[in-house]
């Protein structure tokens, strides 16, 4: 029966996303000529796939180049290297024309509910402005369009005209979500979508991004530090360290059987709400070393338990240690 | 939730279905300053218009007779050495002051928002080129520049208001550059951005309306230095060719030599030039906070 077959290559087609090897380098300049005096290795090789309805949660520490991932993707920032693919279409070096299109399947949703939204605008101009700019309604119609986003999103359309001040921290991030949502992407990077919110505002607003998933078969691309929300909402998580990825597998196994060191101090240091439960002392000393200059080998050795002369000598690759799960150490 | 408490009424407000008028009786409800401001300047703009129908008297015609004399029931405001009616020089002086204060802060304000965004928005070179061209206007020194220009093109309105607004570029140009870099950097224009504006139409549509508070404030505090500078540039004969009366001729003219005879010639051309400043200060507010949604209601 070819035709089933060629309905299951659809739905196996490629992946939403798929990132290969990306880097990010930042020149830091000095002097009076702006010479280049290094490099921030924001993000040093990163690689990680996302299917059709899936959610990848991107995690660590601040400065680990997290956000940083999270805007190459989008283009948001130009990469210094390696293959972004959107839908099997090589998004890394298209120009701006070229990109607009490609623009419509995937948004992003910020940290920051106050700056992420125009003060000087409605909250139904910033919904509308997305279908604007692709020209996809006008008039009557686009404003039904934003109605339409307003409700799905769980606000009243009657707020329409309100501006971004007279809504709360929660609403405001309904609305970046409209927005996002307005072009009907494909994917969206939700950049700590839920990190400023109160933790009763953050479930609500996770249950939104789930429900929406589920109707829209939306992918995810959810950066944040905090592992106890991407427990919640991600299927597989990728750790990150200082600009690469250290482990990389599913929920389950990252919160069952952790394999890199720094994924297993990660973990120790999530807060247990039981006072009885007895937790080793020593979790995480000292900081990120800096992406300016990180230190040589594996980046993790300099607060790494285990760490052995291998370790502050060869850079890890990760691999697969067991199926569908991959991290890069050399002790495992 | 601070929107759920929002009574209907509250929020519409601004809305677009209600006309006009009830909008601004609400403004004006809200800014009750603003609307002092608004009436001094719609009275000088009056005045401007309707010269002729204000006053009988000539403001350029002498009369010996009536030299220095004191405010009177014919001449209210008195008269100047020359003996013509101050009150028909401030009526008929609102024409120029105002033509050169609105005139050279909106060419100056014009000028210094297109540098400053250009400046701040698309930075690396064009950011440099156009600091060291503001630097060279800050550097030219305002009367030489005004020499300059009435020598070569002879002294006039026009050329005056040119000569006043340059000055103003480098200032009003720096304050919406340094704006626009904090503004460029905001998630808002980073999302509008993803979703795959073109840039030049995010600095009109998101980083421009954003500069709006802080450029009232600007052009405000510039319209009654513009008068000023007219005053002082007249004075040196190289304003508004005499014998056209400006607030500003009419002030620095008699200051020295007659404050201590004559005073009214002094006062009532000083009082119209604070009333104007004031005037477009309170207004310059209030419009300010009109503007700013967050600061509406």
């Amino acid at each position: 029966m070819p035709e089933a077959v060629a309905a299951r290559e659809r739905a196996a087609g490629p992946p939403v996303l798929d990132v290969r090897d990306l880097k990010k380098h930042f020149p830091v300049r000095k002097g009076l000529l702006q010479r280049a005096a290094g490099n921030v290795f924001a993000v040093d090789g990163v690689s990680f796939r996302i299917e059709t309805g899936e959610t990848l949660g991107l995690v660590g520490e601040s400065g680990c180049g997290k956000s940083t991932v999270g805007r190459t993707v989008l283009r948001l920032i130009e990469p210094t290297a390696g293959a972004i693919a959107l839908g099997g279409t090589d998004i890394t070096r298209l120009d701006k024309t070229q990109l607009r299109p490609y623009r419509r399947q995937m948004q992003i949703i910020f940290q920051d509910p106050f700056s992420s939204l125009d003060p000087r605008m409605s909250a139904g101009d910033i919904v509308a402005e997305p279908l604007w700019v692709h020209g996809l309604a006008r008039g009557a119609a686009l404003r039904k369009a934003v109605a339409e986003l307003f409700e799905r999103v769980g606000l009243r359309k009657a707020q329409m005209d309100n501006y971004p001040h007279q809504f709360s921290g929660g609403q405001r991030q309904r609305i970046g979500i409209a927005r996002a949502l307005a072009l009907q992407p494909r994917l969206i990077v939700g950049d700590e979508p839920v990190s400023a919110l109160d933790v009763s505002i953050q479930a609500q607003v996770l249950n939104l991004m789930l429900d929406l998933q589920r109707e829209m078969e939306l992918s995810y691309l959810f950066i944040s530090h905090n592992l106890a929300v991407v427990e919640h909402i991600a299927h597989r998580i990728a750790v990150m360290y200082l600009g690469r990825i250290v482990e990389y597998t599913d929920k389950r196994t990252l919160f069952t059987r952790p394999q890199h060191p720094y994924t297993e101090q990660l973990l120790l240091a999530v807060p247990v709400p039981d006072p009885r439960v007895k937790r080793p002392k020593r979790v995480l000393q000292g900081d990120v070393p800096s992406p300016i200059n990180p230190p040589p080998g594996c980046h993790f050795h300099t607060r790494c338990p285990y760490a052995g002369d291998r370790c502050r000598v060869e850079a890890p690759t990760l691999r697969e240690v067991r199926p569908g799960q991959s991290v890069a150490c050399h002790l495992r | 939730m601070a929107s759920i408490d929002l009574v209907p009424g509250t929020a519409a407000k601004a809305d677009d279905n209600e006309s006009a008028w009830s909008k601004l009786f609400y403004y004006a409800t809200a800014h009750p300053l603003g609307v002092v401001g608004a009436v001094i300047m719609f009275l000088f703009v009056f005045a401007a218009m309707f010269a002729p129908w204000l006053t009988a008297y000539d403001p350029i015609g002498t009369n010996p007779a009536l030299a220095l004399s004191p405010p009177t029931e014919t001449h209210i405001f008195g008269a100047d050495a020359m003996g013509r009616d101050i009150y028909a020089r401030i009526i008929y002086g609102a024409r120029i002051s105002l033509a050169v204060g609105l005139g050279s802060t909106l060419l100056g304000s014009i000028f210094g928002v297109v540098l400053g965004l250009a400046s701040g928005y698309v930075g690396g070179w064009v950011d440099l080129v156009i600091q060291r061209v503001v630097d060279v206007l800050q550097a030219v020194p305002l009367l030489v520049l005004a020499l300059v220009m009435a020598a070569a093109l002879g002294p006039a309105l026009d050329n005056t208001i040119v000569a006043i607004a340059i000055p103003l570029i480098p200032y009003t140009a720096r304050v919406i550059r340094s704006n626009t870099l904090a503004l460029r950097e905001q998630p808002f224009v980073e999302a509008a951005r993803a979703v795959g504006m073109s840039e030049f139409r995010i600095a009109v549509r998101h980083v421009l309306p954003n500069t709006v508070a802080p450029l009232i404030v600007i052009a405000t505090a510039q319209l009654g230095a513009a008068i000023l500078t007219e005053a002082s540039l007249s004075f040196l004969g190289l304003g508004v060719p005499e014998p056209h009366p400006s607030w500003g001729r009419m002030l620095s003219e008699s200051a020295a030599e007659y404050v201590r005879v004559a005073p009214w010639l002094v006062i009532f051309p000083g009082v119209a030039i604070s009333l104007a400043v004031f005037g477009t200060n309170l207004f310059g507010d209030a419009l300010r906070d009109i503007l700013d949604p967050r600061l509406r209601d």
